[in-house]
């Protein structure tokens, strides 16, 4: 069977790759693309670890195919860090310990940033239900939405 | 299996038609990528309709909204119009699943699957919603109450799918309204669900009712004895009551892990009583 040929955009740069067609985005991007920053928790959209953007929307990249990002632009946690200089939500999660085995974290910095592009000034409650399609079985959740207001507030000053 | 992303809906259909195998349309993939994982599926043939022209776009349309099939729940959300209009429907879709799912999964895609749990779909029956079908002969409209047939089935024949959902015009002192029952506040099954949807008069008496019960029957359920029951009323006690107890008459729900028939029974009325005082909240009649 004939494989699919795929131009995208990865984090602003352009990528081309082949797959199956039922092959999902999250297995090319960790298999086939080595970027290993996303991760997989369930595989049927219920956990988030795999969140990624597809043309600018949060999605779950184990429920899209891979050959469905064809001409549109992905972006995955490997794009929050400016080279050495990390992401407010990276550094704001490391300040207040936000994370511990650590494989919810990418999924929860996509999310939240993509919440605060939407929303600079959610409501500790906004940030709640938005990242409820992102489980974590260690933290408890509280350090998380802590440092996510910390990250907006910090953001918002510039 | 075979992937493709056609660019007009004639050519959609074409291989859908075509494809002696099982020929899926793929939409946000929310369900079928999840059925295809556990198994349950094995499809020869995916179409991916997202990218035929028109499919994403809202469009207002004879004083309602036309939702193109291709179109995420998110979007539904964000459309102040759509919002505006039918606030039952766009409160549906957005229980629907996290803010991950929302950024996928379609209103046709929840009503095409057809579960009867489906929580878009007692909203749009409510909203009395149309379904435009584009098929190898060529498009009909449809009540999205006629698509689905019984769990996981619809009626859809081979090389038609839906193309989008029409939203229509409503009189003033018009509101819609949607609940469902589960035991936590997100990402879950909806055990008993109801929409509602009311038009008062100047005086607030309801003149029209349309109530649809979800999750209690193998697929959506059009409450008509129950939606009587409010026609000529102020939603008073008596009339609500009646209108709860007529839904509960009409519900056949099936006994399972999360909810008993006796339970189902009885919440689905309380929910559309619930629903119905929303509504009428909504179109003015409390004042
Ligand atoms: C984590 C999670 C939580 C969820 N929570 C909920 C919830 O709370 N409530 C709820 O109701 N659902 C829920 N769902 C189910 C699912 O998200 C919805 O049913 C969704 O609306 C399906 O739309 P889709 O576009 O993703 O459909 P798809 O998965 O693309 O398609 C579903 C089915 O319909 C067919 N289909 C799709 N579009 C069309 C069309 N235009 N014409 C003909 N056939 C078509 C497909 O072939 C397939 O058989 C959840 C799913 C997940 C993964
Ligand atoms: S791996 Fe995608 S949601 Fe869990
Ligand atoms: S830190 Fe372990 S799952 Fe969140």
């Amino acid at each position: 069977m004939s494989r699919i040929h795929v131009r995208t955009t990865i984090n602003g740069d352009a990528v081309e790759y082949l797959c199956e067609a039922g092959q999902s985005l999250l297995d090319v991007l960790r298999d086939d693309l080595g970027l290993t920053g996303t991760k997989e928790g369930c595989g049927t959209g219920d956990c988030g670890a795999c969140s990624v953007l597809l043309d600018g929307r949060l999605v779950c990249s184990c429920l899209v195919l891979a050959a469905e990002a064809d001409q549109r632009s992905v972006e995955t946690v490997e794009g929050l860090a400016d080279g050495d200089r990390l992401h407010p939500l990276q550094q704001k999660f490391l300040d207040h310990a936000a994370l511990q085995c650590g494989i919810c974290t990418p999924g929860f910095l996509v999310a939240a940033r993509a919440l605060l592009e939407k929303n600079p000034t959610p409501s500790e409650t906004d940030v709640r239900y938005w990242l409820a399609g992102n489980l974590c079985r260690c933290t408890g959740y509280d350090k998380i939405v802590a440092a996510v207001m910390d990250a907006a507030a910090q953001m918002r000053k510039g | 299996m075979q992937f493709a992303a056609p660019r007009s809906a004639s050519e959609a259909a074409a291989l859908l038609q075509a494809e002696p195998g099982d020929a899926r349309v793929l939409a946000g993939g929310s369900d079928l990528l999840v059925q295809m994982k556990s198994g349950a599926l094995r499809p020869d043939l995916l179409v991916d309709i997202k990218r035929i022209p028109g499919l994403d776009a809202i469009t207002a349309e004879d004083g309602g909204f036309r939702l193109g099939a291709a179109v995420p729940g998110a979007r539904l959300g964000e459309h102040a119009g759509v919002r505006a209009l039918w606030p039952g429907v766009v409160e549906a879709v957005e229980l629907i699943g996290s803010t991950q799912v929302q950024g996928r999964a379609t209103v046709a895609g929840n009503l095409c699957n057809a579960s009867p749990a489906a929580d878009a779909v007692p909203a749009l029956v409510a909203a009395d919603a149309v379904a435009r079908v584009f098929g190898p002969r060529g498009e009909r409209d449809c009540p999205v109450s006629d698509i689905p047939v019984g769990p996981g089935r619809n009626s859809l024949a081979k090389g038609e799918f839906v193309a989008s959902i029409l939203l229509p015009a409503r009189p003033k002192r018009a509101a819609d309204a949607y609940l469902r029952f589960i035991p936590r506040t997100e990402m879950d099954i909806a055990v008993a669900s109801a929409g509602v949807s009311l038009v008062l008069d100047e005086d607030g008496r309801c003149t029209r009712a349309r109530i649809a019960l979800g999750a209690v029957g193998p697929k959506v359920l059009l409450a008509e004895e129950a939606a009587h029951c409010l026609i000529g009323t102020k939603l008073e006690d008596a009339a609500l009551a009646a209108m709860a107890e007529a839904c509960s008459a009409l519900a056949s729900p099936i006994d399972d892990k999360r909810g008993t028939v006796a339970f189902r029974k009885q919440v689905v009325g309380v929910l559309a009583k619930r629903a119905a005082k929303i509504a009428q909240d909504r179109a003015g009649g409390t004042k």
